[in-house]
């Protein structure tokens, strides 16, 4: 198969099984010449970003005394950029995670933490094959 | 004496979010709709960009949940200045709370959007703001 067919049955997967929704769409219309790697940076500053976000919030779980408040703040932080990318699993855990933050209960923060990390690096890791497979189609050997 | 063709500059819009994936996004949004765009992560930020080059702002799009300083101050701010008050101020946010949407209005905002915000959304409002823009 084809870098660019892979890459299309990857994406499509990624729609079909939930982790992407039409805002992922969104952001693949504004690519074009003028801005051709628009969505590999938005991608890549996506996982930075909630890599650093996971950090902060089990750094928060782990304190005796949770600042709820913070914990929440975070949480809102990852959810607004979940959705602006279309990453609709990882967005709707956070939905959850926002209500157990108002319930102040810590067994179901940390337990929404765990599931947060996983829809996390589930999405992260074919973002990155996604990132590899398009450099592929671009001409650019993959990474290794 | 040669004649030149000034050709119009794009209007300028100061993006303002906390968040660097969003102001990724809203950049690109605003700059394929050819505008001109400065982005900043804070309403400090944005006042300090103002103070220098207000005259050169022709609308400030601002996220509404902002640590220190939300977007719904850095409206006030814009509206109680005599110098800034005429910029059109277009607030954000994830959450559509209809008290929220209200205050803001009432406080002078242009327009309030959801996030995430569209391409459909900027152009609507950019055609209605036109004649501001130019």
């Amino acid at each position: 198969m084809s870098a660019a067919n892979q890459l299309a049955a990857l994406i499509a997967n990624m729609f079909a099984t939930g982790l992407l929704d039409d805002q992922f769409q969104q952001l693949q219309m504004l690519q074009d010449p003028s801005a051709p790697n628009f969505v590999s940076e938005v991608v890549t500053l996506f996982c930075h970003d909630g890599e650093r976000i996971i950090g902060e919030l089990a750094k928060l779980l782990d304190k005796p005394t949770v600042d709820f408040d913070r914990v929440d703040a975070f949480v809102h932080q990852l959810k607004g950029s979940s959705a602006s990318v279309g990453a609709l699993k990882v967005k709707n855990t956070c939905i959850q995670f926002r209500e157990f933050c108002q319930q102040k209960s810590k067994d179901g923060c940390l337990k929404t933490l765990e599931t947060v990390r996983i829809n996390f690096y589930e999405l992260r890791g074919k973002f990155q094959t996604m990132l590899q497979l398009e450099r592929q189609v671009n001409g650019f050997p993959p990474n290794n | 004496m040669s004649t030149t063709t000034v050709t119009p500059e794009p209007p300028h819009v100061l993006a303002v979010d906390d968040s660097i994936v969003d102001r990724a996004v809203i950049s690109r949004l605003l700059r394929s709709s050819k505008y001109r765009v400065t982005t900043v992560d804070s309403g400090k930020r944005a006042l300090e960009v103002l103070s220098l080059d207000g005259d050169n702002v022709h609308m400030i799009i601002t996220d509404y949940c902002m640590p220190e300083m939300s977007g719904y101050e850095l409206l006030k701010r814009v509206k109680e200045s005599t110098e800034l008050r005429e910029i059109p101020v277009v607030l954000m946010s994830s959450e559509n709370s209809p008290p929220r949407i209200r205050r803001c209005l009432e406080e002078g905002a242009e327009e309030f959007l959801i996030k995430p915000v569209r391409a459909s959304d900027l152009s609507r409002l950019c055609s209605r703001l036109i004649t501001t823009l130019r």
